[in-house]
């Protein structure tokens, strides 16, 4: 009978943590484990934003190392530009799904997004950059670039504080990331640090040429979107159009820098398979209203326990109010993002959490009925139950599996999320219905005497 | 108290196919109505000043300005309409809105603007079909693997696919009249509701059948029909206690969860019922007409034979 104490230490101990994440402000200590702040995440239709699905133009095949470094690019770009909190992912095999909470015009994303980016390589003269550092340079920023597209007009406004332009110096541009032809991170065998080298276009070789004679020992910046991304030295002219980078760079920096000068340029055109745009107001009212209708159910499944099953109902709301805390938990500690569908199916999953105790319940009713004693009833009851939970509750699990692939496939984060809380949800409600419940139940009734208390128990 | 659920079984039977034949019909002449989710498309849904929200007219003629034939406007609460129309680029929205400011003289906010292109359309709806596919043979395979120490097992996963496949029917068989006479959409989340629906009535089937399971364990003497009438009476409570607590919880969440969701939480409602309804009237009485064989007196114009009392 020890037993009974330990889970019940161990229920006290994981409510106790349950509750304390779940606070509005957790504990600094909660923080500092996660390494975060601990806050639920919220999905765009609860706290309003633009979701852009992008796939490759028409006419263009990307592989999924493509939409990898297509996404990258893109973050980076939306990094320089102010835009906060920013998600992309590659969905499937033709999608990059990206999310901008709190964001209301879908105009100012997709422009963002659709310009190719625009890489410079800038006379720097004898001052060396920093990478990071905003310039300002005088190549007309239409050229090369789609013509409807406005690139970085409000990008020296918005520039993140740590990447403040130094002064108003306007940079020549030597030549822009179009004359690049291929670029290839090698090594040789007197240096073990890899560089990078490059071959330019005819015309691209020319122009270096001229310079690079000119200014041999200055620095020659490569700019990405106006930031500064390396600063190497000019060592040598370089007449043929073929050259190096060399510097202390390890095999990812080099891979990094030669991503940067490749894809400058995204990899492959991309345009909006699919946009959805959720006003802060309609997000706002959606929370209220699902956080009221939860409140609600609960009271109301509550209710229903209490009227039908009595004492073990009182059981039951408790054990259903762990279930909620742990499950709230989980959520912010993972953390799964909250979407509307995402609340519904947790409140559905309370009524799933029910069934469990109910399961247990009529059977221990059913073994009373027969005349057994409380304590042997609890222990039969949850036995006979346990198979009926365990199967029903398996079943419901591989479909919340295939529902999250369908999900995946398409950054439909609606039925993502749905699922994704629902078998939470059913597996906590397992561990609640088979540790929770039966140990209270043992707890309180073991020193109950059945038979005075019929009523107690709905009978 | 004696309750005979098995002995009335062709009556269950045949209220199931009242509700499932007369969708069939409504869709083979009305159809389903799919979404921009599945056919490509824009949703608008603007907000304008109290009581500026102009006609809905007044917004096709706009579209019509722009290229867009025939969209389709809807009023809603609060003066706010929801404009469905061809996939529109993003600019084209802009423009759109402006202009509605200017012409009916009122500040416009977007709420809501939804793009779908036409590509993504086909693939959502073709991946649908292989989901629930999945999630079939994926139940199938589980149950006769736990019910494998049960004569027949196999049977047991046939006849929850069956009450699967009844409750979705009868989902889409509402929906079918829920879009002729109210316009309800089919989209994604039609879809979710659709696929919760099935883990729910594979969920409660299971709970009927485990009980069976342990019964004819216990009762190897007794006819199958009478295990099998027995075992659906022991877990009447349970089934409907836990439908009628479920219930509940979706009756609340489409009165105060929102307009966002409340088509979805009515689907899932009609389907919960759905399953609550086969796994206790479908599901288990098929187990008997199986074993039975009974479709061999079925187009002899005889009754099925008389049933033993429990």
């Amino acid at each position: 009978m020890q037993r009974k104490y330990i889970f019940l230490l161990l229920i006290v101990l994981l409510v106790v943590i349950a509750v304390l994440v779940d606070l509005p402000n957790p504990p600094q200590a909660i923080n500092s484990l996660m390494g975060r702040d601990v806050q639920p995440a919220l999905g765009l239709d609860l706290r309003g934003g633009v979701q852009v699905l992008l796939q490759p133009s028409a006419g263009f095949e990307a592989s999924n190392q493509n939409l990898q470094d297509a996404s990258k690019i893109l973050d980076n770009r939306s990094n320089a530009l102010g835009v906060s909190e920013q998600v992309f992912q590659v969905i499937g095999s033709q999608y990059i799904l990206g999310e901008f909470p709190g964001k209301t015009n879908t105009d100012q994303v997709v422009s963002i997004l659709q310009q190719t980016g625009l890489l410079e390589f800038i006379d720097a003269g004898s001052t060396y950059l920093e990478p990071g550092t905003v310039v300002v340079t005088d190549v007309a920023s239409s050229g090369s670039q789609p013509p409807s597209v406005q690139p970085t007009a409000s990008a020296s406004s918005s520039a993140t504080p740590e990447a403040a332009p130094t002064e108003t110096k306007v940079y020549h541009t030597v030549m822009t990331g179009a004359d690049l032809k291929t670029v290839n991170v090698t090594s040789s065998s007197t240096d073990p640090n890899p560089y990078i080298a490059f071959t330019l276009t005819d015309s691209g070789a020319s122009v270096f040429k001229d310079f690079t004679t000119q200014n041999v020992g200055k620095y020659l910046a490569i700019v990405l979107d106006k930031k500064v991304v390396s600063t190497p030295v000019i060592q040598n002219a370089i007449t043929d159009g073929k050259g190096i980078i060399q510097g202390k760079y390890t095999v990812d920096s080099a891979n990094q820098l030669a991503t940067v000068l490749r894809f400058g340029s995204l990899p492959v055109p991309l345009e909006v398979a699919q946009s959805t745009l959720i006003g802060p107001s309609l997000g706002q009212d959606s929370l209220n209203k699902s956080i009221t209708a939860g409140i609600l159910a609960f009271i109301a499944i509550a209710l229903l326990m209490l009227l039908y099953y009595r004492f073990p109902g009182l059981i039951a709301t408790v054990a259903l109010m762990i279930y909620v805390a742990i499950s709230f938990a989980i959520f912010k500690l993972i953390p799964v993002t909250l979407t509307l569908p995402g609340i519904a199916g947790f409140v559905l999953s309370i009524g799933m959490a029910v069934d469990a105790n109910v399961l247990i319940f009529e059977r221990l009713k059913e073994e009373l009925r027969g005349g057994r004693m409380l304590n042997q009833a609890i222990e039969l009851g949850w036995k006979r139950a346990w198979l009926s939970i365990r199967d029903s509750n398996v079943s419901t699990l591989i479909t919340c599996v295939i529902l999250f692939w369908f999900g995946s496939q398409f950054g439909a984060s609606i039925v993502k999320g749905f699922s994704l809380t629902l078998a939470l949800g059913v597996l906590v409600s397992m561990f609640t219905a088979v540790v929770v419940t039966r140990s209270f139940l043992h707890l309180a009734l073991d020193r109950i005497k059945f038979a005075d208390h019929p009523k107690w128990f709905g009978l | 108290m004696k309750i005979n659920i098995i002995k009335h079984r062709y009556w269950y039977f045949l209220f199931s196919l009242l509700i499932i034949i007369p969708g069939i019909i409504g869709y083979a002449l009305w159809g389903l109505p799919l979404s921009i989710d599945f056919t490509s498309g824009s949703i608008l849904e603007v907000r304008f000043e109290k009581g500026k929200a102009p006609q809905p007219a007044q917004v096709v003629a706009l579209y019509t300005d722009y290229g867009f034939d025939s969209p389709r406007v809807q009023t809603a609460e609060n003066d706010r309409l929801i404009i469905r129309s061809k996939d529109m680029p993003q600019t084209t929205k802009q423009a759109i809105v402006d202009e509605m400011q200017t012409r009916f003289n009122s500040t416009v906010t977007v709420d809501r603007f939804d793009t779908v292109g036409p590509t993504i359309g086909a693939q959502v709806t073709q991946r649908a079909f292989v989901a629930v596919a999945l999630a079939a043979l994926g139940i199938l395979a589980y149950i006769t693997f736990a019910f494998r120490k049960v004569n027949h097992a196999f049977r047991y996963g046939v006849a929850a696919i069956i009450a699967m496949i009844h409750d979705i029917l009868v989902v889409i068989s509402v929906q079918v009249f829920l879009s002729h006479f109210l316009g309800w959409e089919v989209d994604s989340l039609f879809l979710t509701a659709l696929l919760t629906v099935i883990g729910f009535s594979v969920h409660d089937t299971i709970v009927v059948f485990d009980r069976l399971r342990e019964n004819s364990m216990i009762y190897r003497r007794v006819p199958y029909e009478t295990v099998v009438n027995h075992s659906i009476v022991q877990t009447l409570d349970r089934s409907i206690m836990t439908t009628f607590t479920v219930l509940l919880v979706l009756f609340i969440l489409a009165l105060f969860g929102g307009v966002t969701i409340r088509h979805f939480v009515i689907i899932l409602f009609v389907g919960i019922l759905s399953g609550a309804y086969s796994s206790i009237f479908d599901a288990s009485p098929i187990l008997v007409v199986w074993e039975n064989r009974e479709w061999r007196t079925w187009f002899k114009g005889k009754k099925p034979a008389p049933t033993a009392t429990p």
